[in-house]
Order: structure tokens, then C-alpha cells, then sequence
């Protein structure tokens, strides 16, 4: 017992002992329910006579509804992307100058999206797109003198996805751009000044010394931001309050979650969750190998 | 001459770019604007004209809240109560086991450790909602669905606190250790009693984080908890029916959701900001 007690408290053991939560959550929480989808995925799942079924959930996953979530959600993860990177990086770099007046009501008013949740966003958001005259963005459109139109599940396909990434953009525009300003205030100035004494003008500074410099930030936003697009669900479920007129604003994981909890298909469902993951691992390992990630500098 | 010169662009450009943030900061504040105005009126005439900037004033009451308060609030409070009990909970255990886990990455040289690390970089790029399904039948196997624990359990050791905490650490001095060791102080000990208190600047920013996330957290819950366990995010969007009306109380919810958390954010706005782009600082 002595030696048990001195053991754990050698300096040898303790590390383990320090990351044992980690280690266990890992197993528990991350490993077992991965291993089972996988398992799951190739298996015919009911209840008492569960049987495996060879790669069929994988050859029935191909159905149309399927097609068009994986659509649905490569266009998001796409359209998120290209907004929510440039535009936040020029924000910052200009919150950043010193020639710009009240930066810290600014920065404060652009994070407050951030501090909402999803779902009262989502409410928020589905209801200023609504069909009715009176809905702000039909107003706007008034305001123009068009007419107003049913922005969520309309006729005009593409409406259903601008109000997603509007969505999107409202609430993450901010953070991003918080992102891009911690990381351009560890920017030493002197690398500014002396670039303009040799002549680089405001374009030239924020191409050779802003951009490159904040690579890691946006490495990290281009990751995040990939899983996330690509994992959304909970903004097109708020969007269209739970309902499923429709696949326009059917995403993976939004038919991950009608196959596999609402139909309790777990075999199939499982198979949805395991192609996501391949899809998302397989994209960020892409990108981070294209900015260049495991280069050793 | 020159000087002149170089104060007039300074003012076009600052003027140009103030112009700029005012605009976005518009948008960015209108649907705020716009909820917050909905919560002064009956949810049908939402439901009949839309949401928008209608700023009749004589229209507007405070029946809603009347209703959020003292009348018909669906239970509201119980889970707004479930929400704080829940975020209390969620972030207390995430920052000690995390920063205890963080302490075991930074501290010591061991076998295996870029292996192990290598999995929180894993963990952390890879979407909850995928393992959504497989959760859900694991949680009804060990008899925590429905739960709270459900729901704290899988976060205790979030990856991104885990990483924040050991760069934290990774840039305290050790000397200290091997001093405290001399003493005669155990390996936990120097957690306990020389690391945490060190930490409290990181505790700051990442219990902002944890809080936040926990507060507005949306997936787990919804999957994993029963009915009396629901937090308030969850309850929101049981109102969201396409079968039943629920829209003031709904609208007037979601409002008071925010509050809370606007008032705390305008306090403690610098560790809001440090700790929710946390995950962007690199080392």
C-alpha cells in the first residue's frame, strides 16, 4: 500500500496520472462512439437480431435527399469560407491602423452577435426573412421598390442559402475578425514603418507583411471553419423550425439526424456520420498541406 | 505645407473607414434591434406582418413581460434555472480537469505525449455533431440519457481549454518546481497549491469561454436531455412549433436570454474578447 501511494506520487507516474481524465474522456467519449459508428455502419441495426450487412448503408447512403445535403453543405462550407476570411482580415487590419476613430465601440459592437446563441439567432433570423411584407429584409427589398419574396423554402432556390450564410456571417464576422486583430497587434510596428520608408504602399504593406504574417490565424479560421460548414445543422433546423418541407435546406448532418434519431436507421445513419468525418478529416488534411501547415520553417 | 497635407488624408482615410464601421455596425445591431422591439408586442402581429424595424410606439406594452414574469410562462424559469445550473456545473468541472490534464502536457517529458497531444488536435477538429448519433445510443447504454451528466460528462476535458491552459504553462518559469520539490512539496501539491493560483489570469478567459459555449450550447442538450433537464436553448426551440402558437412568450424568452450575458459582457468586456478568440492565439 506504502509503495502503491509512492509510486503514484513519484515523478514518474504523476503525468499520467495528470492526463488520466484526458485519456479516459478520450476512450469514452471521442474513441468507443467512433469505433461503434464504424461498427454500426456496416451492420443491420435491431434490436435483438443485429446482422451485418457487408457495405449496404454505404451503397443506400447514395439516394438524392443525400446528394443534395452533401450539395447543400459543400456550398455553405464553400460560400462561408470565402466570406468569413478576406473580409474579416481587412476588418481587423483596419480596427488595427491608427487612423481609425473609436476602434474599441467598434470592436465591441462587432462581437456582439457572438455573444447570442444559435438558436435565438436562428429564431431571430427566420423570422426577419420571413414571407410577410413587413419582414425586414422584405422591407428592404420594398425600400426598392421589389416585391417581396419567400426567402426560406421559396421558389427561387438560392434565397434559402443566402439567409444561411448571411446567418453565418452576422454571427462569426465578428470573432473572426478578432481573430485577425490579436494576431496583427503581435505584428512588431517597425516592420510597418520601415516598409514605408522604402516606398510599399497601404496594398503592398497589408499583401507582404500583414497576410503572410497572420497565416497561422488563418490556417486556423480555414480549419475551423471547414468542419464547421461542413458539420452545420443547426442553423437550416432553426431556419425552418424543425419542419422538413422540403431538402432545400437539408444538410449532412441535418440528414444524419433524420435518418439515424428521428427513422432510428443506426446503421445507416452511422454510415452518414463516418463519410462526414472522412470528408471533413480529408478536406482540412488537404487545405493544411496546401498553406503549408507541416512545413518546417 | 507637408504636415497639412499629411493630416488632411489622415482624416479622409479615418472618416472613410469610420463611415464604414458605422454601417456595419448597423447591421450588425439590427436584428438585435429588431427582436428587442418584437418583445414590446403581441407575438401574432409578428406573426402577421413580420419582423421587422415597426416603430409604433403606441402599439408597444410590457405584456409580455408580464406574461415571461408573473403569467402563463410555460415553465420558462425552471429552464432558464436548468441553463445556469447547467453552465455553472459544465464550466467549474471543464477548467479543473482541463487545466489538470493541460498541467500533465506542459509539465513533464513523458512517453507517448505527442501521441496523446496529437488526439486533443484531433479532438478539436472534429464537429460534436458527427458523433451525435453514436453518443446518443451510448448515453441510453450506461444510463445517463436524459441526464445533465450526459451532457458534462463528454466536455470535461474540452480540447480547446486543454490547449489554451498548456501554452499558459508552457510559458511560466519551472524553477519553481524543482524548489517546491526540494521543500518537499508532492507533485500534486504544486498544482494544488503553487500552479492554480498562478493560472487565474487563464482561468479568466477560458471560464468566459467554457461559460459562454455552455450557456448558448445547443446539440448535446437537445439530443441528450430529458424533458425536466432541458436548458433554456433547448426550451426556445420547442416553442419554435409549426403546430402551436408560442410566440410571445418565445420572442420575449429569447430577449431575456441575452440580457444577461450583454450585461456581463459590457463588464467584462477584455476577458469576453481574450477568451472567446482564445483558440486563434498561437505559440
Amino acid at each position: 500500500m506504502r509503495r502503491l501511494k509512492s509510486l503514484l506520487y513519484s515523478q514518474r507516474l504523476a503525468p499520467y496520472v495528470f492526463i488520466a481524465p484526458f485519456v479516459i474522456v478520450f476512450l469514452v467519449f471521442f474513441l468507443y462512439p467512433i469505433a461503434s459508428t464504424i461498427i454500426m455502419s456496416f451492420q443491420r441495426v435491431v434490436p435483438g437480431q443485429t446482422s451485418f450487412i457487408g457495405i449496404d448503408n454505404y451503397r443506400k447512403m447514395w439516394n438524392n435527399s443525400f446528394l443534395t445535403a452533401l450539395k447543400n453543405s459543400a456550398v455553405y462550407m464553400v460560400c462561408t469560407c470565402v466570406i468569413l476570411i478576406p473580409v474579416p482580415m481587412v476588418l481587423a487590419v483596419m480596427l488595427n491602423s491608427k487612423k481609425m476613430p473609436a476602434k474599441g465601440f467598434f470592436r465591441s459592437m462587432l462581437f456582439l452577435p457572438a455573444l447570442v446563441c444559435v438558436v435565438v439567432a436562428g429564431i431571430t433570423f427566420r423570422l426577419i426573412f420571413g414571407e410577410r411584407p413587413g419582414a425586414l429584409m422584405n422591407s428592404l427589398l420594398a425600400a426598392f421598390g421589389a416585391e417581396p419574396v419567400k426567402w426560406l423554402g421559396g421558389p427561387v432556390r438560392w434565397t434559402t442559402m443566402f439567409a444561411l450564410v448571411i446567418l453565418c456571417c452576422w454571427r462569426w464576422m465578428g470573432v473572426n475578425t478578432m481573430y485577425y486583430l490579436s494576431a496583427l497587434q503581435s505584428i512588431p510596428e517597425d516592420l510597418y514603418e520601415s516598409a514605408e520608408l522604402d516606398g510599399a504602399g497601404a496594398w503592398q504593406r497589408f499583401r507582404h507583411i500583414s497576410v503572410p504574417l497572420v497565416r497561422p490565424t488563418t490556417i486556423y479560421v480555414l480549419t475551423i471553419s471547414i468542419y464547421g460548414g461542413l458539420a452545420m445543422f443547426v442553423e437550416s433546423r432553426m431556419l425552418f423550425a424543425n419542419t422538413e418541407v422540403g431538402n432545400q435546406a437539408l444538410t449532412i448532418v441535418g440528414y444524419l439526424y433524420r435518418v439515424g434519431i428521428r427513422k432510428m436507421n443506426y446503421g445507416l445513419g452511422s454510415a452518414i456520420g463516418i463519410f462526414l468525418l472522412v470528408l471533413t478529416l480529408a478536406v482540412n488534411l488537404i487545405q493544411l498541406i496546401l498553406t503549408g501547415f507541416f512545413r518546417k520553417e | 505645407m507637408d504636415t497639412v497635407r499629411k493630416n488632411r488624408k489622415f482624416s479622409g482615410a479615418g472618416a472613410a473607414m469610420l463611415l464604414l464601421f458605422t454601417v456595419i455596425t448597423a447591421v450588425t445591431l439590427l436584428p438585435f434591434i429588431c427582436i428587442f422591439l418584437a418583445s414590446f408586442r403581441p407575438g401574432n402581429e409578428i406573426m402577421s406582418y413580420g419582423l421587422g424595424l415597426n416603430l409604433d410606439f403606441s402599439r408597444m406594452n410590457l405584456d409580455n413581460y408580464h406574461m415571461l414574469f408573473f403569467g402563463e410562462n410555460q415553465n420558462y424559469f425552471l429552464y432558464f434555472f436548468n441553463s445556469l445550473k447547467y453552465t455553472f456545473l459544465q464550466t467549474v468541472l471543464t477548467l479543473f480537469f482541463s487545466s489538470f490534464v493541460a498541467y500533465g502536457f506542459a509539465m513533464y517529458d513523458f512517453r507517448g505525449k505527442t501521441l496523446l497531444f496529437g488526439l486533443v488536435l484531433l479532438m478539436m477538429t472534429t464537429a460534436v455533431e458527427i458523433l451525435m448519433l453514436p453518443l446518443f445510443l451510448e448515453m441510453q447504454k450506461i444510463g445517463l440519457y436524459g441526464s445533465m451528466w450526459a451532457v458534462i460528462l463528454p466536455q470535461l476535458t474540452a480540447p480547446l481549454p486543454v490547449f489554451f491552459f498548456r501554452q499558459y504553462l508552457i510559458g511560466l518559469p519551472k524553477d519553481y518546481l524543482d524548489a517546491a520539490r526540494v521543500d518537499g512539496c508532492t507533485e500534486y501539491g504544486i498544482f494544488f497549491r503553487i500552479i492554480l493560483p498562478l493560472m487565474q489570469p487563464s482561468f479568466a478567459a477560458m471560464g468566459i469561454f467554457v461559460g459562454m459555449n455552455s450557456w448558448n450550447s445547443f446539440v448535446l442538450p437537445v439530443l441528450l436531455l430529458s424533458q425536466e433537464n432541458r436548458t433554456l436553448s433547448v426550451f426556445l426551440e420547442t416553442l419554435l412549433s409549426p403546430y402551436k402558437n408560442y410566440y410571445d412568450i418565445l420572442i420575449v424568452g429569447a430577449v431575456f436570454s441575452v440580457i444577461p450575458i450583454v450585461i456581463l459582457f459590457a463588464l467584462f468586456q477584455r476577458h469576453f474578447i481574450a477568451g472567446m478568440t482564445a483558440g486563434g492565439i498561437k505559440g
